[in-house]
């Protein structure tokens, strides 16, 4: 695969640069990030930005990460894009809900760049 | 013959699991080595508290309480560039940093990993203040050094279900 670009989402922006970072040190070819600080923000970039690739905090203020994930499926906004989700919230229970919400892969904090590397690039083609 | 139960001291269980998951964030985020002390000298004017609440089976807060020099290493850390004061970008890293903490602790108690609900960090940074917690069920202290810089991670238990 070819370069990609991918919308972070993560009220903090720390986080949104580690896992941009993250993601370069897992190897892929990144030519754009879009960051959003809220499910509200990134629903906002995906109604004019084309993605190839979304990663979402899940415990987030306004709209958490599980809502934006709903609402990114019933909207069809970034049809066909894999999402992954990134959080804190880690037990059996949370990755079942997000699944069921449409996620396609999960990665607890904290996390580490093989990690990233094992459940980012299958989803990509990568 | 029937074997009664043992009982498990929940000060020594959530002690336990908050000193792997400490340990775990710090070695996992920012490559560092931390280990649990058994005090915490923080002799500088200005200090961090980084507080996520807990909400479901367990109602409380943990609180990560450190000086400036302890935020900015740990935001120097995580971030990989060079932190000088306690800045917007430090305060969200050390918040960042105790929510990583309390999800790795819960993580690591059957009876809280699905049932134990966090909040977004709030951090507080000043001169002498506290934070204050009316009639706690349980409060644990626990001490941390990395770097021979020292922070504590407090747990603070209101109510369990």
């Amino acid at each position: 695969m070819g370069e990609i670009s991918a919308l972070i989402v993560d009220d903090s922006s720390v986080m949104r640069k580690i896992v941009e970072r993250a993601l370069r040190q897992a190897g892929l070819a990144i030519a754009s990030v879009f960051e959003a600080a809220s499910g509200v923000e990134g629903l906002d970039i995906l109604s004019s930005q084309r993605v190839d690739l979304i990663l979402s905090d899940i415990n987030m203020p306004n709209m958490d990460g599980l809502e934006f994930l709903r609402q990114l499926r019933s909207q069809n906004l970034a049809p066909g894009v894999p999402v992954v989700m990134i959080t804190t919230e880690g037990s059996e229970d949370h990755v079942r809900e997000a699944i069921i919400a449409g996620a396609q892969g999960y990665i607890r904090k904290p996390f580490t760049t093989e990690q990233v590397k094992e459940r980012v690039l299958p989803l990509i083609g990568a | 013959m029937a074997s009664a139960a043992k009982q498990i001291d929940p000060v020594s269980l959530y002690s336990h699991a908050m000193d792997e998951a400490v340990a775990e964030v710090f070695s996992l985020m920012m490559g560092i080595a931390c280990a649990s002390v058994d005090d915490c000298p923080v002799d500088e004017p200005e200090t961090i508290s980084a507080v996520i609440g807990l909400a479901g089976a367990m109602s409380g807060t943990c609180v990560l309480r450190g000086g400036e020099r302890a935020a900015v290493r740990i935001a120097s850390a995580l971030t990989g560039m060079e932190m000088l004061s306690l800045d917007e970008t430090v305060k969200d890293a050390v918040g960042e940093i105790c929510n990583m903490i309390a999800g790795a602790w819960k993580g690591k108690l059957p009876t809280l990993a699905s049932s134990c609900m966090l909040s977004t960090p709030t951090v507080v940074t000043g001169t002498n203040y506290q934070l204050h917690t009316q009639r706690p069920e349980l409060r644990i202290d626990r001490y941390y050094r990395f770097d021979a810089i020292t922070f504590s991670v407090t747990l603070v238990c209101e109510s369990m279900q």
